[in-house]
């Protein structure tokens, strides 16, 4: 009895671990439904895509809407894809910075600073293919973007603002850094050509400083107006930096 | 002796199996474990994915903890999302639970499911690259990052890796926005994707599929 009872027993623990095995090991435990969708895909039917997808065509073509609207409204929609759907700047892989509530100067000067090549980025995204634009397009742009007004991005670190906030309204007399609210305003909303700070995203407004001279003023047979920060940039150490960047980074 | 032969016999079997079960309880996190018991049914044993279920292991953990927000609230809506991650999403998920999973498929490494068409795919780095100004398709780059490995150091977390995912299912995504199917409130992709033909999504997702 003994015996026969521990052979069954024995037989049973080798089913059960060889069963509770097979659901691990085995990597298509998909449903049939799933599998069946897969094999669709991958048949790459063309009656079969033209019957799911009947609008879409195998090459480019614009949908219809009136040409004008169409284009400006395009290209704002362009823009926000990147810097936010309110124009308050995003951080995705790179910082793409605010524009909004920027002045229209600055806005227009920085369109053709790009195709100009005068003002590079050097992360692999290509501004300076934005181009395309006629002077009135960027006028429109520049103004769409300078009549939004959303909250700060935020994010920066809390701790650097007071000193952020000593810097900019007083600058660094002893490295020669003028205070910033000297042009940029007492609230960094800049003027004419001179851009607004305040709610500009942290890590943009840290590498705009700290990369100004591989960044901007890149013909210099052509100096534009960005060499008056140049100077300043260069005298700024990184802790400034990060402290004016984060305190301009919450202002409203 | 036959006896005994037995017991050995039965004992070193069901110990070798109890001591595996018992390392996966004691170090396996909730994370790992509530995945092996309800994930890996559609989307693998180590989430690498299986056809049109997305490989997870390795995606990033907002967008994870988003993506299961998203199905429990219905707003993400593509018909497979419909069919399977609602009810998925609706009856086992906390968001204690969902941070868990999302914590634990982000450190799996992730295997590139090189499943794209190869001759397509030089064309797609180049769209990824650089967008299509000419038609306002921004670079991917800026978001997804230049190897498609999602929000970065800079980034707000929130932006799915892309690279090594399974082409079938990018070219779904990218299709599905154009049909209307939404994603997340102010996502900008369902702008972008709409404005892709045929061939860019599929040169798109043909590169993504390849990349490490």
């Amino acid at each position: 009895m003994k015996v026969v009872s521990l052979q069954l027993v024995l037989a049973a623990a080798i089913l059960a671990i060889v069963f509770s095995g097979v659901g691990r090991a085995d990597g298509t435990g998909a449903p049939a439904f799933s599998k069946r969708m897969a094999a669709q895909e991958v048949s790459g039917d063309r009656a079969y895509r033209a019957s799911r997808h009947p609008h879409r065509d195998e090459e480019r073509r614009y949908r219809e809407a009136p040409a004008g609207a169409r284009t400006l409204q395009a290209k704002i929609q362009y823009c926000h894809d990147c810097h936010g759907p309110s124009g308050q700047g995003y951080r995705g892989f790179f910082p793409m910075p605010r524009l909004a509530g920027q002045t229209t100067e600055y806005l227009e000067n920085q369109l053709r600073a790009f195709v100009e090549h005068r003002r590079e980025t050097h992360i692999a995204i290509v501004m300076s293919k934005v181009h395309g634009l006629s002077p009135e397009m960027r006028m429109a742009l520049a103004t769409h973007f300078r009549d939004l007004n959303p909250k700060p991005f935020g994010g920066a670190p809390r701790e650097l603002v007071d000193t952020g906030k000593k810097i900019y309204e007083e600058g660094d007399p002893d490295a020669n850094v003028p205070a910033c609210s000297a042009c940029h305003g007492p609230e960094a909303k800049g003027s004419g050509a001179i851009p607004r700070l305040a709610g500009q995203l942290y890590p943009y407004t840290v590498k705009e400083l700290a990369n100004w001279s591989t960044e901007r003023g890149q013909t210099p047979a052509a100096p534009d107006t960005s060499a008056v920060m140049q100077p300043i940039a260069h005298s700024l150490n990184k802790s400034q930096i990060d402290a004016v960047a984060a305190y301009v980074s919450h202002l409203e | 002796m036959k006896l005994i032969k037995s017991a050995i016999a039965i004992l070193a079997i069901v110990s070798s199996s109890v001591s595996s079960f018992a390392g996966d309880v004691g170090i396996a996190s909730y994370g790992e474990r509530f995945a092996d018991r309800n994930c890996s049914w559609c989307h693998g044993p180590s989430l690498q994915g299986f056809a049109t279920a997305p490989r997870l292991a390795g995606q990033t953990r907002q967008y994870i903890e988003n993506q299961l927000r998203n199905f429990r609230a219905h707003t993400r809506d593509n018909p497979l999302s419909k069919h399977y991650m609602w009810g998925a999403a609706a009856n086992h998920l906390s968001p204690q639970t969902a941070r868990d999973l999302a914590m634990y498929v982000s450190t799996l490494n992730a295997e590139s499911a090189n499943d794209g068409d190869k001759g397509l795919a030089a064309r797609g780095q180049t769209i990824y690259r650089e967008g299509i100004p000419a038609s306002n398709i921004p670079s991917c780059i800026a978001c997804h990052g230049p190897n498609a490995e999602g929000a970065g150091a800079e980034g707000a977390g929130e932006i799915p890796r892309l690279g090594g995912l399974s082409y079938h299912y990018l070219k779904r995504r990218l299709e599905q926005w154009g049909e209307g199917y939404h994603a997340a409130a102010a996502a900008p992709m369902p702008g972008i994707a709409s404005q892709l033909s045929a061939n860019e999504i599929e040169a798109l997702a043909s590169y993504l599929s390849f990349v490490k």
